[in-house]
């Protein structure tokens, strides 16, 4: 393990090193501290000028305005509704072209990698008209399905770059000697590469995860009503045609981002798989 | 001779099942995502349904930022029956692309063109009507009523006298005039009442159509008027870095004295602590003597777009939104200024006063970003913007501008 | 065995055929939302279109435009200092990583908690560095006054603006890189690193020699995703500026928005040329990575 476990290293450093977490995590959030004290401020401390200092009283009632002033809980949902199919599309289409992409080695195989890594780096603003016209005519419009279909579309790409490499850093002693047995390929990936995989794909899900739940821009293109639109969009909607209401816009996004943070914490016990590389011996 | 009949009645049931369908929903789109507009909407709604209880009304609210990309889309899309938008130059290129309905007749059948006649010009293009507005609300120079009593200064009515206020604030370490450039269309009222009172209201409408170029001497003399105000440091340090309601609270704490912006600021000044009495409201002075004193009134309309399903229901919408007894309720809920010239105003003093300038105005202005074609407008506003930090610049700007007029207005 | 039947045609062309089936859905999905999309945005580039009436076909003119636009020129030198600053948070991510790679308690509370800037949305984000940076009452300007004795208001300053904003950047993307990381770090190879210890090797020469070149593929991610980032760049722009003072923050991206879908931009053609721009810068780098992979990958 790198660096050296700690529980290794003498006792000053291991004082030292569990000061200097929480400093450096206290050190590293302060913006986000910033953003919970402006939270808890009421609008009359903003117009006053006081930004940064203590605030004249704590405002909690500013979260549940941002639950009056607009269906934030609905929007939260419609965030999951959008998010989770897409991250299980996008995370199971990427293990399969990952797949066929690292261990294959047909001609065309760069070029495919070249398409998928080069059409995740467009700027997505172009996409905009000729995506929604096609969602349009598809009669996808205004639906959370049709939100769905285009970001695992989009996300597919950047996780095919993601897996390919992943896939390819595992020893293809595995594949070689299932494929020596008759193993077919089907069962090849389902049984011997896809278990090896988990970390990979905890770690993309909740790349995934974040990109999709944290989207404005797509949001506010493809869906229109109340009915389908995630909680990104639905944020700014607390902010004021003249005046932004940044105390319940700051309320807003810690509520909206809970759920990626969540999901991060669940998911990290399956960063630390261990790897069965002893099948490869012998 | 069955078959006959029976397809008949068939043909004679979906046409009444698809009148029903027809006859009953309109769909409305729009942005009033504050609470108070959100409130003045629901209130509409609920008494248009009261007195048409055989039309249903669907209400889609965005938010307002996203809006104005949405309606692009939903526009081509999937329109509504009605939508929100704006007058002026804004509606131009949703007419021009045909996706907007004329709506002559509601005007014609209601007299419209005598009770919002304010609005009617801008609501206006190749002679018909577009759209109906609803409410507008004041511009002008709201300032510290206690220190300019403090210092022994009146309220200026030309410019010597709006110059001497400014020395005398100065010297007093206050700053004259509070502004935050950072969004860059608070500087597009500034050029506007500078255009206005020096060129007068033809001139500035001439000039936003884009029928006279941004080199012409006239031009030039606007910002050389306002340079008298940049130069000695009138106006807020570092006003690029920030937002127009952060530099509330510069006037909220006395550091600055006075603010040219829309009504809709005393609510964020009230907010931070300040008084009725404190806050006081005055028509911006005049600069050429003589000049007819046109004020800037942005308008809120509603229209309907050309694909709209049901465009007979959305007309009587568009009638009962612009009514006196409706528009007098809204507007009293948002704090604005009904169009409808019979309508009751709201008595609060700052609406009142703004009111009666309004209601004696020459014309109304519908603000740069409005008046202006589009990409005119953005780029003209980043001119004013560099002008307000590096007056001295005046002649590249100027020529920068000229130049996006030419390939706007070719 | 003797009696076996022949191989069927999917056993014989099995590896062949393979792959293109495992591509199939992914594949299909991401030529229909992606790759045809941008063909057609291509096609856009070439017309005079308000987004809302008929296409003009214009040819190259909107690219012509380009070229003698002096907004052009400054969004391109911003996005070349992004490009080049933002991959601070590669060696920033590493950093944290390894400083979070250690098993005391409570370890995965710190992990998701110096994750979060990433997980926030970028408005919020950007709001919060604005009020640092905002004059008079903003903690940043505050210090720099402190230590300097003036201000500086770094916003509303052309030279200093796209630094503001790369920095706050940084922040949400040092979380990125950490994450990958850390992913990076839970599947070294610890034979290869009790071996190197054993040779004595320590500290930073462990991490030069061993380390980082098992660390490659999480580097390599974190470069493309960085550099991603960093062409795209809009959200903070949008929140901080809006590509102001006066346009010197102006970035690519935003420039694109500008003109075709915001407030004040009806033209969906000039948009759609300077994307086609922007990409083809993208397209530069994507082709050094992918040839700097493959070497590599030719070299085990």
């Amino acid at each position: 393990m790198f660096p050296t476990p700690i529980h290794k290293s003498p006792p000053a450093a291991q004082i030292a090193y569990k000061v200097l977490l929480p400093v450096a995590l206290v050190i590293w959030l302060i913006p986000l501290i910033g953003v919970a004290v402006t939270s808890l401020r009421p609008a009359s401390d903003l117009a006053a000028g006081n930004y940064f200092g203590m605030p004249s009283s704590l405002a909690f009632g500013n979260y549940a305005d941002v639950f009056q002033n607009s269906p934030i809980g609905w929007y939260i949902l419609n965030s999951f509704k959008v998010t989770i199919p897409t991250v299980i599309g996008a995370v199971a289409l990427s293990c399969l072209t990952g797949f066929a992409l690292a261990v294959y080695g047909f001609r065309a195989n760069l070029w495919v990698f070249f398409a998928f890594v080069a059409g995740n780096f467009i700027p997505f603003q172009i996409l905009m008209v000729p995506v929604r016209d096609m969602t349009l005519k598809a009669g996808m419009y205004d639906t959370t399905i049709g939100l769905v279909l285009f970001h695992v579309a989009f996300q597919t790409g950047l996780c095919t770059l993601f897996m390919r490499n992943f896939i390819k850093g595992l020893p293809f002693a595995l594949i070689e000697s299932a494929r020596v047995e008759g193993v077919s390929e089907w069962r090849i990936f389902r049984h011997i590469v896809l278990p090896l995989m988990r970390p990979a794909i905890a770690a993309l899900s909740v790349l995934v995860f974040t990109f999709v739940w944290n989207d404005y821009f797509w949001a506010t293109v493809l869906v229109q009503g109340q009915h389908a639109m995630p909680v990104t969009a639905g944020l700014y909607a607390l902010n004021g045609q003249w005046v932004a209401a940044w105390h319940l816009v700051s309320a807003g996004s810690i509520v909206a981002a809970l759920p990626p943070v969540l999901m991060f914490f669940l998911m990290q016990r399956h960063f630390i798989a261990g790897l069965t590389l002893g099948a490869t011996k012998g | 001779m069955k078959t006959f009949k029976a397809l008949a009645g068939l043909a004679l049931s979906a046409m009444l099942m698809g009148s029903v369908a027809f006859a009953g929903e309109i769909v409305i789109n729009s942005d009033h995502s504050d609470p108070a507009p959100k409130k003045a909407m629901e209130e509409l709604i609920a008494d248009f349904q009261a007195k048409n209880p055989e039309i249903t009304v669907k209400w889609n609210n965005f938010d307002h930022e996203g809006y104005k990309a949405s309606i692009r889309n939903f526009l081509t899309a999937d329109p509504p029956d009605v939508v929100a938008w704006y007058a002026g130059n804004r509606m131009a290129p949703f007419v021009e692309a045909g996706l907007f309905e004329d709506v002559s007749d509601v005007w014609a059948a209601n007299g419209f063109d005598e009770s919002l006649k304010s609005a009617a010009a801008s609501m206006t293009m190749d002679g018909k009507k577009w759209g109906v507005p609803y409410t507008y609300y004041q511009w002008g120079i709201y300032y510290r009523a206690d220190i300019f009593a403090e210092q022994g200064i009146a309220p200026p009515k030309n410019w010597a006298e709006l110059l001497a206020a400014c020395e005398k604030l100065k010297a007093a370490g206050v700053t004259p005039f509070a502004i935050g450039t950072k969004a860059l269309w608070p500087t597009g009222g500034w050029f506007d009442y500078m255009d206005l009172r020096v060129n007068g209201y033809e001139f500035h409408m001439d000039l936003t159509a884009g029928q006279v170029p941004y080199t012409d001497p006239r031009v030039k003399a606007v910002f050389e008027k306002w340079a008298e105000l940049v130069k000695p440091g009138y106006y807020l340090e570092n006003h690029a870095a920030i937002d127009w309601q952060d530099a509330i609270p510069q006037m909220v704490q006395g550091k600055a004295a006075m603010y040219l912006m829309g009504n809709f600021a005393v609510a964020t000044m009230k907010e931070g602590g300040l008084t009725e009495e404190q806050i006081g409201f005055m028509q911006f002075p005049e600069i050429t003597a003589g000049v007819p004193m046109a004020e800037e009134a942005p308008t809120d309309t509603f229209h309907i777009p050309s694909g709209a399903k049901n465009k007979e229901d959305a007309k009587v919408f568009l009638a009962y939104l612009a009514s006196p007894e409706a528009q007098a309720k809204m507007n009293a809920t948002l704090g604005q200024l009904p169009v409808n010239n019979q309508a009751a105003k709201p008595s609060d003093k700052f609406l009142d006063a703004g009111f009666t300038m309004l209601s004696n105005a020459y014309a109304l202005a519908q603000f740069y970003d409005r008046d202006a074609d589009a990409e005119m407008a953005k780029a003209g506003m980043e001119g004013f913007q560099e002008f307000m930090v590096k007056p001295g610049e005046v002649d590249r700007i100027l020529e920068r501008l000229e130049k996006v007029r030419a390939k706007v207005h070719q | 065995m003797a009696n076996a039947k022949p191989a069927g045609f999917w056993k014989r062309n099995q590896l062949k055929i393979a792959p293109w089936v495992f591509l199939a859905p992914g594949g299909i999905m991401f030529l229909i939302y992606v790759l045809i999309p941008i063909v057609q945005s291509v096609w856009i580039s070439f017309h005079d279109w308000d987004g809302l009436g008929d296409k003009v076909w214009i040819g190259v003119a909107n690219y012509v435009e380009l070229l003698d636009d002096d907004t052009f020129y400054t969004a391109l030198k911003n996005n070349v200092l992004w490009l080049v600053l933002y991959l601070l948070a590669i060696p920033m991510g590493l950093a944290v990583a390894l400083f979070l790679n250690q098993t005391v308690f409570g370890i995965r509370l710190y992990k998701s908690l110096f994750f979060f800037p990433f997980v926030i949305s970028q408005v919020v984000v950007g709001l919060m560095f604005t009020w640092f940076y905002a004059p008079d009452f903003g903690l940043f300007s505050q210090f720099i006054k402190w230590l300097t004795g003036t201000e500086v208001a770094i916003l509303a300053d052309e030279r200093f603006v796209t630094y503001g904003i790369i920095a706050a950047g940084l922040w949400p993307q040092t979380a990125y890189c950490m994450i990958l990381y850390l992913t990076g770090l839970n599947n070294l190879n610890p034979e290869q690193i009790e071996a190197a210890r054993m040779d004595n090797a320590r500290g930073l020469r462990l991490l030069w020699h061993v380390i980082l070149p098992q660390l490659a593929p999480a580097t390599f991610i974190a470069m493309v995703v960085t550099v991603i980032g960093a062409l795209r760049s809009f959200d903070l722009v949008s929140i901080m500026t809006a590509g102001g003072p006066y346009g010197s923050s102006q970035v690519l991206s935003y420039f694109m928005y500008e003109q075709a879908l915001s407030e004040y931009g009806y033209r969906m053609g000039y948009g759609a040329a300077i994307a086609v721009v922007l990409f083809l810068i993208m397209m530069v780098f994507i082709t050094l990575f992918i040839l700097r992979m493959i070497m590599q990958e030719r070299n085990r």
